[in-house]
């Protein structure tokens, strides 16, 4: 399940973003210094070849229900960690661009979730370790099962912690991971067992595509250690300055602190924000109707338990009214440019 | 008509689209992609509550829809396809949150309603902008709108080269599932042992694929380093359209304009 921008907040959404665009350059910094030059094509058509697979489902028998391949695992065993993500990046931004399958501001959490999971942290700690030179079906089947699982449940969390910080939804956070941490835990053991049955059909075809890449350099403990360092530090970072950008604007954030603060909307950091009420208050034709509704309701109602400002009945109405009008507008405007576009 | 081959013919409807020779096709592709990410983080920066204030944005949808001759159906269906998801998270909301929020008349507005109708507005602009992205622009010149904003090279030649064997593949692959059905007595519905043979033989392949791609690419003499090769100017046209949906999108933001033109009217009958 991919993320949708109808229920991101620009901070969140920055913020992975932020992370994400970390993660790519590192990735293809790395993967430069790769000398392996089939690795560029075979990542192309291996990417598609995910692609492709998604829409074969397969029946899982005893419960008439389908499923099919998520990709993840599989690509960062027959490509490397690196070429894995950023496989894996084309593939969901392919999917949110023709598909609509997640929207292009959570395309940034659904490519940490689906890629920084999968690749930098369930193939090098558990897959690689248990696997390794010595491809048995068992050992194979176990890594590939535990691996699945555990990236799954770590993405499962990733869009919950994402959903719960963005603020839109109101599902409680505890009941949202009660949802999801389960099904992805039968998802995750379902990933693992068609992972394991194609790269075991590998291991018996053709074993030398595998033994490539587990020849490979190891993780090194120090680099995954500064690696995540500077990823949290920069996520931090952009969050904080994004949601302090996106609380400057007159309404919301502010008027929700100035109910359980019962401080003053007005008293509101300088700068930027100061500059656009001087000028709302100058353009707007009733200057005083929204800012002293809004100064009583917060002195009126700075004991109310709600979090939300009651919205003026008197403005509610015109909002309605004027809103109904804007759709109004919209659709003329889409019929004249219709007939226009056929007279021309 | 099975998914693997709805989706390819999807695939290839958009690209078609694309194609054409209109206004909207003509703009510089970094313009019309960094209109689409302001679009997207505007309307995904409204309150929670905010239905009002964001519907002035659907003004975008409806113009680029008509100037750039796409035809809704197919645009709707693909938005009612990807909807299930949202939907189902956001219909909690009624149910949790009961907040009496606004009265019309005698009827009590609960918060969790307005949010729910606020995340399907933010649903259907944010999907909207993208599928319209692609549709006047195409992979092409999105990939190199993408390389002038410093996304590194490695993701956009991955990118073009993927989206080049996506087609091949994804015929491959409908045949092979094709010859699987017709031979059958299951009928649609693989089985779990002959969805690995099955995908097991097409990785095989695909990998042989890749091996031939690659010598192809050395008998043409691939150094490797890839060079993308694309000139497009920046007009003044392109220019107008950024900064003209821009502050539209930061008017729409900062000023709830239906409220505006309600209490013009209002003010209008009295």
């Amino acid at each position: 399940m991919h993320m949708a921008d109808a229920l991101i907040s620009p901070a969140v959404g920055g913020a992975m973003w932020a992370a994400t665009a970390g993660l790519v350059s590192y990735s293809a910094k790395k993967l430069q210094k790769d000398l392996d030059e089939r690795k560029v094509p075979l990542m192309g058509v291996l990417g598609a070849f995910v692609f492709a697979t998604q829409m074969i489902n397969f029946t899982i028998p005893g419960t008439g229900s389908s499923g099919h391949l998520g990709g993840g695992l599989l690509l960062a065993i027959l490509l490397g960690p690196y070429a894995a993500f950023l496989t894996i990046a084309s593939i969901l931004t392919i999917q949110a661009l023709f598909f609509a399958d997640g929207g292009l501001l959570a395309l940034g959490a659904n490519i940490f979730n689906l890629g920084f999971f999968p690749c930098f942290i369930a193939y090098p700690l558990l897959y690689k370790p248990l696997v390794g030179e010595k491809c048995s079906q068992s050992r194979i089947f176990l890594g590939a099962i535990l691996a699945a699982i555990i990236g799954l449940q770590l993405g499962a969390l990733g869009v919950v912690l994402e959903t719960f910080f963005s603020g839109i939804s109101e599902l409680p956070f505890t009941a949202f991971l009660i949802l999801m941490q389960p099904i992805h835990l039968a998802i995750g053991i379902v990933e693992g067992l068609i992972t394991a049955t194609v790269v075991w059909f590998i291991q018996k075809e053709s074993p030398e595509i595998l033994q490539r890449v587990a020849a490979s350099q190891p993780f090194g403990n120090i680099s995954m250690k500064r690696l995540l360092t500077g990823l949290l530090f920069v996520a931090i970072v952009t969050a904080g300055s994004l949601s302090w950008f996106a609380s400057e604007y007159p309404d919301g954030l502010e008027w929700s602190i100035a109910k359980t603060s019962g401080e003053e909307e007005l008293a509101a950091p300088a700068g930027i924000h100061s500059v656009f009420t001087e000028i709302q208050e100058k353009i707007a034709f009733l200057p005083d109707y929204n800012f002293k509704q809004t100064e009583e309701t917060a002195t009126a109602e700075s004991q109310a338990s709600s979090s939300w400002p009651a919205v003026d009945s008197g403005t509610s109405v015109a909002g309605i009214t004027g809103s109904l009008f804007t759709l109004l507008l919209a659709g003329l405007i889409g019929k004249g440019l219709q007939v226009a576009a056929k007279r021309l | 008509m099975i998914k693997i081959e709805s989706n390819w013919l999807d695939l290839r409807y958009l690209d078609d689209l694309a194609a054409q020779d209109t206004a909207i096709c003509r703009i510089n592709p970094c313009v019309k992609l960094l209109t689409t990410l302001i679009l997207i983080l505007v309307v995904t920066s409204f309150p929670k509550y905010e239905i009002a204030g964001i519907l002035p944005l659907l003004f975008y949808p409806i113009i680029l829809m008509n100037l750039g001759a796409l035809p809704a159906k197919p645009l709707l269906k693909r938005l009612l396809l990807a909807a299930p998801f949202v939907i189902c998270i956001g219909i909690f909301n009624p149910l949790l949150d009961h907040t009496p929020v606004t009265q019309i008349g005698t009827f009590s507005i609960s918060g969790g309603w307005l949010s729910f109708i606020s995340i399907t507005l933010r649903f259907i602009l944010t999907v909207l902008a993208a599928l319209i992205l692609v549709a006047t622009t195409g992979i092409d010149a999105i990939c190199f709108a993408l390389l002038r904003l410093y996304v590194p090279k490695v993701l956009v030649v991955q990118l073009l080269f993927m989206y080049r064997y996506i087609h091949v593949l994804l015929e491959e692959f409908l045949r092979t599932i094709q010859a699987y059905t017709l031979r059958s007595f299951h009928g649609e519905g693989l089985r779990f042992k002959v969805w690995g043979a099955l995908v097991g033989q097409l990785l095989m392949r695909t990998i042989d694929r890749a091996q031939r791609i690659y010598q192809a690419m050395l008998c043409r003499g691939f150094d490797g380093e890839f060079r993308l090769i694309r000139t497009s100017r920046l007009r003044s046209q392109d220019m107008m359209y950024l900064l003209g949906w821009s502050a539209f999108f930061l008017a729409a933001r900062l000023y709830n304009i239906p409220e505006f033109l309600g209490m013009l009217l209002m003010g209008g009958f009295r």
